[in-house]
């Protein structure tokens, strides 16, 4: 498997410097490379420190969510006598998001370093990666990888001679997209059920095994590496637009692109140039329709909507949408937007834990609703009640997977309402067979 | 890791946790603080050993884990991953979510089926060769169609490459 492209001089290179470059998988070749200097220096720091570099750095959660990093270690209790874990989310599970495999596949020892700090900031000994089932690749190259550094003294009972404990276990998924929110995540590890659990108590009190937890993406905390060695200062400085979003990202672009990838830049690049210059545009004839920029959980975009908008947290809010996990579904002329949102909202009730009602109902209804339009039994009250029932899956359920299938319906119905229409007056023939 | 071994749904049960399989489970225990959260780990080894889990495996578990039989199967039915029934000697997972159905994903998929002889999702061949099911987000959309063949991985998956691909699978 090959792919990595050669970067794009737009590009801004730190996390996905050494992708396609085998060598950089190995332990020496990641030292030599410049590896593991920052987990030492960080051992010769107090964790306050580290946290408070992290805070400086302006550092956010590539998860989804966007949470301020050194804020979500701050909150982790100090001198509690527990056991304080680790929970690495390898879990990459929303559609359109594809960065978190290439970090492991390519930089293992990236990851691994930024375990270490982490788990060392926060007080944890252990730190679980739980890597999605389906990621059987990754997981070996992490396996790999994690026998070395222990094998090097990068971890286990004494981390480079500071005498400091720091183990990391690899957790292999099943096959469950709710796994990747955090709290489903820590039921998984503790051999349950992937369901959420409601907050609070939040993590930080009480987390896997009840004890005080943190929960960060692979590529959160891939960059901390970065921060220590390079400084908080370099790191904020790597902003085009709004001073709340600094830092380099990965940028997964799918679908109708000449050259999807991951593309890495700074924060606030135009999507324009993201999308028309670096993943290649559109195929010869074709025109941009629609972008969905955070993974498919949250609402679609217009073509022009998109060509404005800025990459980063605050960018992408004003142009109606959120940065999610910067998972960019790139859809042409040639998208049937029903369709696409009925295979959306499929993908929702497929993966609802169904503990909450309004998610459990909700997204299997509005399939079945979008399912009928598709097959040219749609009804004129349809949208309607499509907006009623999203309106009741927002903000009441114990996580917010309904929400992330109700924010592509309601997008969709606003900004393409034409081609609902056209199936509901029969206009359009039909996409599915009738039954 | 592959889904090689064919065991039928009726034959008696031999233990899994025995040698090798029994020594890999125990050196997992000391890196948790329960035996309870090596179950997803000890379902997988099951799969690997058998192909699938049966209900006497899911017992077997159970038993070495300190668990009820009822509370793991309630778990293992949570995961799609795990084959509560016998599946074929390869099993292949194609993606079919919003982004790989965009580049082509659904004839892909036809493709599979039609060259494997299971004609429907979730078939196993006559020959007992494949299973195929069409499974959501690979976290790999930019290699669309990726397509999973046991733990094989292949990417950029096109109908003209399937039986080139399945040629690897006797
Ligand atoms: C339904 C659902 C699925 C999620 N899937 C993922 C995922 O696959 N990977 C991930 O890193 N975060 C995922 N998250 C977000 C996590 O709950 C959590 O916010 C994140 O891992 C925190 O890490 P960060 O602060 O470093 O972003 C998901 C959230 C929800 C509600
Ligand atoms: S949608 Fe197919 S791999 Fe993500």
């Amino acid at each position: 498997m090959g792919y990595p492209h050669p970067p794009h001089p737009k590009e801004t290179v730190v996390l996905s410097k050494y992708f396609g470059d085998a060598e950089a998988r190995t332990f020496d070749g990641w030292v030599k490379r410049g590896g593991y200097e920052a987990l030492k220096k960080a051992l010769g720091m107090t964790p306050d420190a580290i946290i408070e570099e992290l805070k400086a750095s302006g550092l956010r959660g590539r998860g989804g969510a966007g949470f301020p990093t050194g804020l979500k270690w701050s909150f982790m209790p100090k001198n509690d006598g527990k056991p304080h874990y680790l929970v690495c989310n390898a879990d990459e599970s929303e559609p359109g998001t594809f960065k978190d495999r290439e970090i492991m596949r390519w930089t293992p020892h990236q990851l691994i370093e930024g375990c270490a700090i982490g788990a060392y900031a926060i007080g944890a000994e252990t730190c679980y990666i739980y890597i999605r089932g389906e990621f059987t690749e990754p997981w070996k190259v992490m396996t790999a990888a994690v026998a070395e550094a222990y094998a090097k003294g990068a971890l286990g009972g004494n981390v480079f001679g500071s005498g400091k404990r720091i183990d990391i276990v690899l957790h292999r998924g099943a096959g469950a997209y709710i796994c990747g929110e955090e709290t489903a995540m820590m039921n998984s590890i503790e051999g349950k059920r992937g369901n959420p659990r409601i907050k609070p108590p939040f993590p930080a009190q009480a987390g896997l095994f009840g004890m005080p937890t943190t929960i960060n993406n692979v590529e959160t905390l891939s960059s901390t590496s970065h921060i220590l060695t390079r400084g908080a200062a370099w790191y904020k400085g790597l902003c085009l637009s709004n001073p709340k979003s600094t830092g380099t990202k990965l940028f997964s672009v799918c679908g109708h692109v000449m050259r999807p990838g991951n593309y890495e830049l700074t924060m606030g690049f135009p999507m324009k140039d993201l999308i028309h210059d670096l993943a290649g545009g559109m195929r010869p004839g074709r025109r941009l329709k629609a972008v969905i920029p955070g993974g498919s959980s949250v609402p679609i975009m217009t073509a022009a909507e998109a060509e404005a908008a800025l990459c980063d947290y605050e960018g992408i809010v004003e142009k109606g949408s959120m940065l999610g996990s910067a998972g960019f579904i790139v859809m042409d002329d040639s998208t049937d937007m029903v369709y696409e949102i009925w295979r959306l909202a499929k993908f929702y009730a497929h993966e609802s834990c169904a503990q909450c009602t309004q998610c459990r109902e909700g997204t299997a209804w509005t399939t079945k609703i979008l399912e009928r339009i598709l097959r040219g039994q749609g009804k004129k009250e349809d949208l309607d009640l499509l907006l009623d029932l999203s309106d009741q899956m927002t903000g009441r359920t114990i996580c917010v997977l309904s929400d992330s299938c109700a924010a592509p319906i309601v997008s969709g119905i606003k900004k393409f309402p034409e081609e609902f229409e056209a199936y509901l007056s029969r206009a359009k023939a039909p996409a599915l067979a009738a039954v | 890791m592959t889904g090689s071994t064919h065991a039928h749904a009726d034959a008696p049960h031999e233990p899994v946790f025995v040698g090798k399989v029994r020594e890999q489970l125990d050196a997992l225990f000391p890196k948790y603080p329960t035996k309870q959260a090596c179950l997803l780990p000890a379902l997988w080894m099951v799969q690997e050993a058998r192909g699938w889990i049966s209900p006497a495996a899911m017992a077997e578990v159970a038993d070495v884990l300190g668990l009820t039989p009822a509370y793991v199967r309630g778990v293992a039915t949570f995961y799609t991953m795990y084959h509560l029934h016998p599946v074929g000697r390869h099993f292949i997972q194609v993606c079919g979510t919003s982004p790989c159905h965009l580049c082509g994903s659904d004839d892909v998929l036809k493709a599979i089926l039609k060259a494997t002889g299971c004609g429907e999702l979730g078939a196993t061949s006559a020959d007992g060769r494949f299973t195929v099911v069409e499974v959501e987000c690979l976290g790999a959309c930019g290699f669309a169609t990726p397509i999973l063949i046991d733990d094989d991985f292949h990417d950029s998956v096109t109908p003209e490459r399937v039986a080139g691909i399945l040629a690897r699978y006797p």
